[in-house]
């Protein structure tokens, strides 16, 4: 039987994984490619790293954490982050990385999605999309009003979550789907960091539009949670970065604790 | 023979080729990565990578002259070990591409139906088949020096939209559950494949990389000896 995927996310500045962590036995904390190691000697089943300055001049940085880290730990790695063109991607996966995740580049060009597919294969696009809520959908579809902003309840934005889009999330879901994503990681940004909860209605939203895999990101505080996106939000794998990266829990604990709860997953690999 | 085995990753312009060349470098190899005939010739062993559509794969290898030399290395009883698209383009045909396969062992290639359902929650079962599944492995896998040491049962990484159908049941190496019994690997003489990719697979499908070095170099061994 298929499992559901747990994935923790490293935000990576300058070669760093930034967002604080506490280890307490890694002698580097900020080091990709030992964070990595421990993510995946603890079970851990795929891992995103987002370069979050998204910056041409960061790209051979990231290019080296891409290599350092493929070539010490084989889990399937998903690389974002300012990835423009085919050329960007290519070099991304030449380095090691197995999956491209584009968000911003998409939405001012979709076709960048379709140009990915065609050259790697739909398994190698991951689109990106950071969603927020709609403040009041109600008022702004006033009868004998224009409908001013999109009718669904949420919004994409681009841009590191600074620029509205005024494009509806289910429908760029399905678009990018069509255009040959394989997957989708959709981040609430109303829930990211703070703790209480994944997004579970739009989550369960798009994952019951589309065909293609639906990844959770942005609001995970307890392993409850981490449940409630795969069960109630129908996603196939959970992304999480500080509920990891503080120790709150490790991933051995959030597996245990989905198996227990009925979710399969896969038990961490024998040391 | 002395030395590491000459094993190279057949070229074909396929994205994973290179995390397949990291896994065998991992396993102490400095694998060959390269689309001449020439090389494949001199090679002990072979990695037949793939990823994407079988079409532009068969159309890249045909533009590389690489489908002979592929027949060549396989008749003369080299190993060669196919992963993922590497395994459909075994088959001569597949419900996915116009063109055919390689043809070197019988049987087909077929799409997931849509509409299957899993055991786990309501939903139907996405297509592709995407993440970490469970594979059992037959008898004759089990005592297949490239599977010693994976435990059965164990959990490999897949990504397909289609799956294999060999003809001979008995070629199917290890199957997985996905609404139906999926061919996870299968094994042909010297030919060995894996639906699932051991380069992705964590420690377990490293494992399936040493072996297959391991199973080169007695082989090349063997053969040095006569």
């Amino acid at each position: 039987m298929l499992t559901r995927r747990l994935i923790p996310c490293l935000d990576i500045d300058g070669g760093r994984v930034v967002k604080g962590t506490s280890f307490v036995n890694l002698r580097d904390a900020g080091d990709p490619a030992q964070l990595a190691a421990l993510y995946d000697s603890e079970g851990a089943d795929e891992l995103v790293f987002l370069d979050i300055t998204a910056s041409s001049d960061e790209r051979d940085t990231m290019i080296d954490v891409v290599r350092r880290v493929s070539s010490q730990v084989f889990i399937p790695l998903t690389v974002g982050g300012g990835l423009r063109n085919v050329e960007d991607m290519r070099k991304m996966l030449e380095a090691g990385a197995d999956k491209i995740a584009v968000n911003s580049a998409a939405v001012s060009r979709p076709s960048l999605i379709e140009e990915g597919a065609r050259e790697f294969g739909s398994q190698c696009i991951v689109l990106a999309m950071d969603v927020k809520r709609v403040q009041d959908p109600v008022t702004a579809q006033r009868p004998g009003t224009p409908r001013m902003v999109a009718e669904a309840p949420w919004q994409v934005f681009t841009h590191g979550g600074r620029r509205p889009t005024a494009i509806d999330p289910i429908k760029w879901s399905r678009i990018g789907a069509s255009l040959g994503a394989g997957e989708l990681l959709v981040t609430s940004m109303d829930a990211d960091g703070r703790r209480a909860g994944y997004d579970l209605d739009l989550l369960a939203a798009i994952s019951s539009s589309v065909d293609v895999p639906v990844i959770a990101s942005g609001g995970a505080g307890r392993l409850e949670h981490l449940y409630e996106a795969l069960a109630a939000g129908k996603a196939d794998a959970v992304l999480a970065a500080s509920i990891f990266h503080f120790r709150t829990h490790t991933i051995q604990e959030a597996k245990a604790y989905l198996a227990e709860r009925g979710v399969p997953v896969r038990p961490a690999p024998a040391s | 023979m002395t030395g590491k085995p000459r094993i190279v990753v057949i070229d074909h312009r396929s994205a994973n080729i290179h995390s397949v060349a990291k896994a065998l470098v991992r396993c102490g190899v400095e694998p060959v990565v390269s689309s001449a005939p020439e090389d494949l010739a001199r090679a002990d062993g072979a990695v037949l990578p793939g990823v994407g559509a079988i079409d532009a794969a068969m159309r890249a290898l045909t533009r590389l002259e690489l489908i002979e030399p592929i027949k060549r290395f396989v008749a003369a009883g080299r190993p060669l070990l196919c992963v993922c698209l590497g395994m459909q383009l075994l088959f001569p045909r597949s419900e996915e591409g116009r063109e055919g396969g390689l043809g070197l062992v019988d049987g087909n290639v077929v799409r997931f139906e849509d509409g299957m359902h899993s055991a786990y929650g309501d939903g139907a079962l996405k297509v592709p088949h995407m993440g970490w599944n469970r594979v059992h492995l037959s008898d004759d896998a089990r005592a297949h020096p490239v599977f010693a040491g994976v435990p059965q049962e164990s959990y490999f990484y897949f990504v397909h939209s289609y799956h294999c159908r060999p003809a001979d049941q008995a070629r199917i190496a290890a199957t997985t559950d996905y609404g139906v019994s999926v061919c996870a690997a299968l094994i042909d003489g010297e030919i060995i494949a894996t639906q699932f990719h051991p380069e992705k697979s964590g420690v377990v499908g490293l494992r399936i990389y040493e072996n297959f070095v391991a199973y080169v170099t007695a082989r090349a061994a063997a053969r040095a000896a006569g």
